[in-house]
């Protein structure tokens, strides 16, 4: 029995297609788990938080805890440190947002942007280039020409608030949402 | 090359396999008659020795897996276990890490013999081709391999390296994601490298396979790079080149055997003797010296995307020699002028790779190293390409000799 149609399309080869189709729709079913399986875990995804006690951190200092498995910074700036970064004009920047998972995704990179407290600086302590942890710079270890961290894997610069200053990193260091427990507390995550 | 077949069973059992399974008279077509132009030189030796490698290297690695444990918590110390406890573990583990040099070192020769040679130029450019694939895949068993011991090399290593996905646009974040299977390197990527690490050397030899099979297609290039004209060229690979082979061979295994006996640490980095550390990044960061012509490329540039697109163009562009060439002689004796942008290529690769060892802000007499990388890193694609098809088409070749026997026999 033949059923063609008027263009010569055979039941034939609509099985043909179907089984086809329905084939590929079954390898990619199959491929997905195989795929998926190397994402994080819900374990893994499960947001954790970090409590930081600051009250032993001294002006010009600072201190990397371990936040989801990276470091995080956290800076107590000098007066000199944050005057210096404020006066920073934010369109000479590499990167002019700021990069704060609190703030709009378009907000300016201005140091008030940059900071909750602005005597209190914290972002994560990832390179934006290739992941590594910068060096802090203080006052009487000076690293980098901006006072605040050099990356020395591959020589990405950052001032007291965080941000790109020179080399190949292309964007600040991100900001996590935190929040001030009390004076000497923060809860971040 | 690969003519009719000359095996002749002899017994009756014999008879009776190569009606079902010829592999007597595969492996007597392959490594007994196969001919074999008889002018090689010393530098057609490292194609047995690398076969060697990847044979030790799967045979130490099998052990080895036998003693490691795969896990964040255990490597570290299961590695020291190996070393101090396993019987013979040290001798076994210094094996399969100075052999990953050792088949680098091969490779590298290799690679800058056929390089020199014209090896890549027709009929013989998918054998370069699978060659770059082998390449390809010994440097990512590599780089799992490194991470697996969990020292503070290995982390920040793969740190670094699967942090050049997050360079790719839009997507880049998820893949690395994906790859570490956390936020960051951690306890499920080490586990997937050791499984990947298992499985590639197995990979490797099968596309060995295949560049083996691709070679005895056409036969073997020659130093004079002219083809074989008649069976006075050649003689049977096997008693003359197996045992040519063997005797280099045994050369190397005693090279070899200094480093894994006298200097077991020279190609290692004292930062991996100290366990991974998520938070603190050791102060120099390096590859192993085998990466270090590409880490030198990757830092000359000051952009993220484009330094990574540059690291592996510096490895893709190889696949393409064999069209980026447009000379119609294929070894550099008979090109004045292709000899020594060799030369030069090859010094600009070992510039490269000092650039590539020292602190990102290093300088020397005065002058940063970071500006001696991107000049080298300029030559090293300017050889390629512009040089390679320009100087095809402008350089006069001096004149072939008529046969591979001719300069020989002086006829």
């Amino acid at each position: 029995m033949t059923a063609a149609t008027a263009d010569g399309a055979t039941r034939r080869d609509f099985l043909y297609v179907a089984s086809g189709a329905m084939g590929a729709v079954g390898v990619a079913a199959v491929a997905w788990p195989f795929i998926d399986q190397m994402n994080p875990s819900s374990a893994a995804l499960a947001l954790s938080s970090v409590e930081v006690d600051i009250s032993t951190i001294v002006a010009g200092q600072g201190v990397t805890v371990k936040w989801r498995g990276q470091p995080l910074f956290v800076r107590h700036r000098t007066p000199k440190e944050i005057a210096e970064s404020r006066a920073v004009d934010v369109a000479s920047l590499p990167d002019p947002v700021a990069e704060n998972s609190a703030l709009p995704s378009d907000a300016p990179a201005t140091d008030a942007n940059r900071t909750i407290k602005p005597e209190w600086y914290v972002s994560s302590g990832v390179c934006t280039h290739l992941g590594c942890t910068p060096t802090i710079s203080t006052p009487t270890d000076v690293q980098g020409e901006y006072g605040g961290w050099l990356c020395h894997c591959h020589g990405s610069q950052y001032d007291t608030a965080g941000r790109i200053r020179k080399g190949p990193a292309p964007r600040n260091l991100q900001i996590p949402v935190y929040s001030f427990l009390s004076d000497t507390r923060i809860k971040v995550g | 090359m690969s003519g009719p077949s000359t095996y002749t069973p002899n017994s009756g059992f014999e008879k009776w396999l190569d009606q079902r399974l010829p592999l007597p008279r595969l492996m007597h077509d392959t490594v007994r008659t196969y001919p074999t132009p008889k002018n090689l030189n010393f530098w057609y030796v490292f194609g047995g020795i690398l076969t060697f490698c990847l044979a030790v290297q799967i045979v130490s690695g099998i052990v080895l897996a036998m003693h490691y444990k795969p896990d964040s918590t255990l490597a570290f110390s299961s590695v020291e276990k190996i070393m101090r406890e396993v019987n013979y573990g040290w001798l076994i583990r210094y094996i399969h890490s100075n052999g990953a040099s050792m088949f680098f070192l091969a490779v590298y020769i290799h690679m800058f013999r056929g390089l020199y040679y014209g090896s890549y130029k027709a009929p013989r450019e998918l054998i370069w081709i699978i060659g770059v694939l082998i390449y390809l895949l010994m440097t990512a068993t590599a780089f799992f391999g490194y991470v697996l011991p969990w020292g503070q090399m290995s982390f920040w290593g793969a740190t670094v390296i699967t942090n050049f996905f997050t360079a790719i646009p839009v997507v880049g974040g998820h893949i690395a994601t994906w790859l570490w299977g956390d936020f960051a390197v951690g306890d499920a990527t080490l586990n997937r490298f050791f499984s990947l690490h298992y499985l590639l050397p197995f990979v490797i030899a099968a596309v060995v396979g295949l560049h083996i099979w691709a070679l005895h297609v056409p036969g073997n290039n020659n130093p004079l790079g002219i083809d074989v004209k008649s069976p006075q060229d050649t003689v049977p690979f096997h008693p003359y080149y197996t045992v040519k082979d063997a005797f280099y061979l045994v050369l190397f295994i005693i090279f070899f055997a200094v480093f894994v006996f006298y200097a077991p640490e020279f190609f290692g980095n004292p930062d991996n003797a100290i366990e991974a550390n998520p938070l603190v990044t050791p102060a120099d960061i390096v590859p192993e010296w085998y990466l270090l012509p590409f880490y030198a490329i990757l830092r000359s540039i000051p952009n993220k995307l484009l330094g990574v697109i540059a690291l592996g163009a510096a490895i893709l562009i190889l696949a393409f020699i064999p069209w980026l060439d447009t000379s119609r002689v294929r070894s550099c004796r008979f090109r004045p002028t292709m000899k020594w942008l060799f030369w030069f290529f090859a010094a600009d690769c070992l510039i490269l790779g000092y650039c590539g060892s020292q602190p990102v802000d290093a300088t020397i007499a005065g002058i940063s190293l970071v500006w001696i990388a991107r000049l080298g890193a300029i030559y090293y694609f300017g050889f390629f390409f512009p040089i390679m098809p320009l100087v095809g088409l402008f350089e006069t070749p001096k004149p072939l000799p008529a046969s591979i026997s001719q300069p020989v026999l002086g006829e």
